[in-house]
């Protein structure tokens, strides 16, 4: 870490992910933002440059900064997210740097999950290739909304204007379908670090941001996952946990989404819908008189009720949606078919529950990005199912509320989460 | 009742860090039938077991405190462990890797060998023994380029290894904590905590630690460039020497193979300074046994080590 960086604390948080085919460059492109914003320490640096040489890779191969299993630099691959940690005077960032392949799709979108801003790498001398445009939907999917694409290896495509265009070209045709807030296209050469943390004289024709400028120029988002301007939500907050007062009395303990929570706010508690009105609200600051999104803590009610986990406080001014049955998209890591009649055990929020797929109704046609019907999916697709629950659940659209608009599916037999699931129609445009 | 008004919004990433700790805490035990805390006496330890405190108010924690004791211990940290678990209310196994030697489990490497990668074996013994499900780790994932491709909730199998080709999707906050009997988790609430986050983090709560973390003046050789404390297990060897220097720990381990770091930060202010200005990593600083190949944390995790 170097000494130049800003001793205060940080206050602004940006979480972001890196998506695109393999071998276009993102652990290259991560490890030259770290080198080159001077995050990693002397003895990192020195053994990154010895790991290359034993490898016969070059002096420094950047991408060993992020590839740090012994499979993954035997074959010059990312196989799992490597989760990196940077901080300029502007923000902390926290990276996941996510694998290419297809086969680690589900790696991926655990990297992408819980991003503000995907940072899209597309090897300009290829434009976007079938997996870049896989990525870029699931990200959608997820609900992430900013877009910085890094038109990468443009050394190799001697800095041609014309092979950035198609790339912006590209994207705008995608921007709507992706409902993307903010796509930015930068001609960078991650090798050479032009225009990623200093701006590069070899592409004349661009004036834009380089990346780092880029990421801190992002509105940041809330660690607790929501967008699409949740304040209009009212408060969720799924039960994690009882604790017991030792004079008596129950605290439920969960951490805090969508609107806050104020002492004196009337509840429901679902799904069995029971009214109360919040007593007491404990932070990790001690007692208050309301806790805001992401903030973990503990509320005492008025009435004596039967709560337990998995059930939701939430406000009750917006309710949201109980049901043992749910439209939803779903992201497909399973290595058999997906198809109806397929029992699992769900997670969403803090309730564990069975679940049976009572129908699989479409598959995303990732060229086109349109839903076609289907009755099945195969690994790595993405698809629109109809889900029966044991209990019913109290679910918010995915679109409205990434928290409890999400849930995965959970094999029984393995215990190894085979889907990600997203509550109502896919976050795309037709 | 007046609660002290104040501002509720997360202030800052530390809030959204804390709050995190503290969810995955609360899931952990939640997905769990007999989780247990790991417990080093460490910085990270400490941070962990206050966060627990703090979950689980005013309840009290619903799981034991597990130490790994290798026998090579500062006296410090010994101290230090016994009044801070006292203070938190937890119950305490310590779990002994000299007996792990009496038993033949392994082999003691020699007097004055790091007994590191013994813990190993011990730890999993512990957790066979006890029939823990769950043990929450302090790992930080900046601290390791292998501890960096980890998941918070980290699955090992009936030998207690870690395949990271094999590592289940962990989406949004969504954590997934079942096994079958014979298998556990780790789980790591203080992931995407940096070393710098730790620090603010035990000034901002005022969190005690080990005095060895502070400096002061000891006897110490120079090793393979690094401080070793001169004790019982540590002497000169060949034509080393040894000196009197102000050092202070930045991490803490096997007496044998934590190295101290030439110091004069004697105050929590004076450390965050150093730490910003660091040119060396914690782990690379201070750790022997992080230096025998490109891969020493990888291997060690597969084993099944912390």
């Amino acid at each position: 870490m170097d000494a130049t960086l800003e001793a205060a604390p940080i206050v602004d948080l940006l979480r972001f992910a890196t998506i695109g085919s393999v071998d276009d460059g993102k652990s290259t492109l991560i490890g030259r933002l770290l080198v080159d914003t001077r995050q990693l320490f002397h003895d990192q640096i020195e053994a990154v440059e010895q790991a290359s040489r034993r490898r016969g890779v070059g002096d420094i191969d950047l991408a060993f900064v992020t590839d740090g299993l012994r499979a993954e630099r035997e074959q010059g691959i990312t196989i799992d997210v490597a989760y990196r940690y940077a901080s300029t005077p502007q923000r902390k960032f926290i990276i996941a740097d996510c694998p290419g392949h297809i086969q680690y799709t589900a790696n991926m979108a655990t990297g992408a999950s819980n991003a503000d801003v995907a940072l899209v790498v597309v090897d300009a001398t290829a434009g976007l290739k079938e997996q870049t445009k896989r990525h870029l939907c699931i990200a959608a999917l997820l609900g992430v909304r900013h877009l910085i694409v890094c038109a990468n290896k443009m050394d190799k495509a001697d800095w041609d204007h014309e092979a950035y265009d198609r790339i912006v070209d590209e994207m705008e045709g995608l921007q709507h379908i992706l409902v993307s807030k903010s796509v930015t296209v930068i001609p960078i050469s991650a090798l050479n670090g032009d225009n990623v943390v200093e701006h590069s004289s070899a592409a004349p024709f661009y004036s834009g941001p380089t990346v780092l400028e880029a990421l801190e120029a992002i509105p940041s988002g809330v660690w607790a996952g929501t967008h699409h301007g949740t304040s209009s939500l009212a408060t969720r907050l799924p039960v994690q946990w009882i604790l017991r007062q030792p004079g008596g009395g129950r605290m439920y303990a969960g951490m805090v989404d969508g609107a806050p929570l104020h002492v004196g706010d009337d509840i429901v508690v679902l799904p069995d819908g029971l009214h109360s009105t919040v007593t007491e609200i404990m932070t990790p600051n001690g007692l208050c008189d309301s806790a805001g999104i992401g903030l973990s803590i503990s509320v005492g009610l008025a009435d004596d009720l039967d709560v337990s986990r998995g059930d939701m406080i939430v406000g009750a001014n917006d309710l949201p949606a109980v049901s043992n049955e749910i439209e939803a998209t779903v992201c497909w890591f399973g290595t058999t078919r997906l198809t109806a009649g397929t029992r699992f055990r769900a997670k969403h929020t803090t309730r564990t529950t069975p679940a049976i797929v009572s129908a699989v109704t479409a598959h995303l046609n990732i060229d086109d990005l349109t839903l076609v019907p289907a009755e099945m999916l195969g690994e790595n697709e993405i698809g629109t199912i109809t889900l029966t629950f044991a209990t019913p659940l109290a679910v918010d659209d995915y679109q409205r509320n990434r928290i409890t608009g999400s849930f995965i599916l959970v094999d029984e037999a393995t215990n190894i989460t085979v889907a990600a699931g997203m509550v109502g129609p896919p976050g795309l445009e037709k | 009742m007046s609660p002290q008004k104040m501002i509720n919004q997360p202030i800052d990433h530390l809030d959204l860090l804390e709050s995190h700790a503290i969810f995955i805490l609360r899931e952990v035990v939640a997905e769990c039938e007999r989780p247990v805390l790991l417990f080093s006496g460490g910085k990270d330890s400490a941070v962990l077991l206050h966060l627990a405190v703090k979950a689980f108010e005013p309840s009290g924690l619903p799981f034991p405190i597990l130490h790994i004791d290798t026998g090579h211990n500062f006296p410090e940290v010994i101290e230090f462990r016994d009044e801070f678990v006292k203070a938190a209310g937890g119950q305490l196994y310590v779990a002994s890797v000299q007996e792990s030697i009496d038993q033949g489990r392994v082999v003691d490497p020699g007097h004055g060998e790091s007994r590191n990668r013994l813990q190993t074996v011990t730890l999993l013994d512990a957790i066979t023994k006890h029939r823990f499900d769950a043990a929450f780790g302090g790992a930080r994932r900046d601290e390791d380029k292998a501890r960096a491709k980890e998941r918070v909730l980290s699955f090992r199998d009936a030998f207690g290894q870690w395949d990271p080709r094999r590592q289940r999707p962990e989406l949004w906050h969504l954590y997934q904590g079942h096994v079958t009997p014979g298998e556990h988790l780790r789980a790591f609430p203080l992931s995407d905590w940096t070393e710098l986050d730790i620090w603010r983090y035990i000034e901002r709560k005022k969190i005690d630690l080990p005095s060895i973390y502070f400096a002061h003046e000891r006897d110490v050789i120079e090793r393979d460039g690094m401080l070793l404390s001169v004790n019982e297990w540590i002497h000169p060897r060949g034509n080393e020497t040894h000196h009197s220097q102000m050092v202070r720990y930045r991490t803490v381990g096997d007496v044998t193979c934590t190295g101290a770091i030439a110091s004069e930060a004697t105050t929590i202010d004076e450390v965050i300074d150093e730490v910003i200005t660091s040119t060396v990593s914690e782990r690379g600083a201070t750790r022997a046994d992080d230096r025998f190949s490109e891969t020493s944390m990888e291997d060690r995790k597969r084993e099944g080590y912390f």
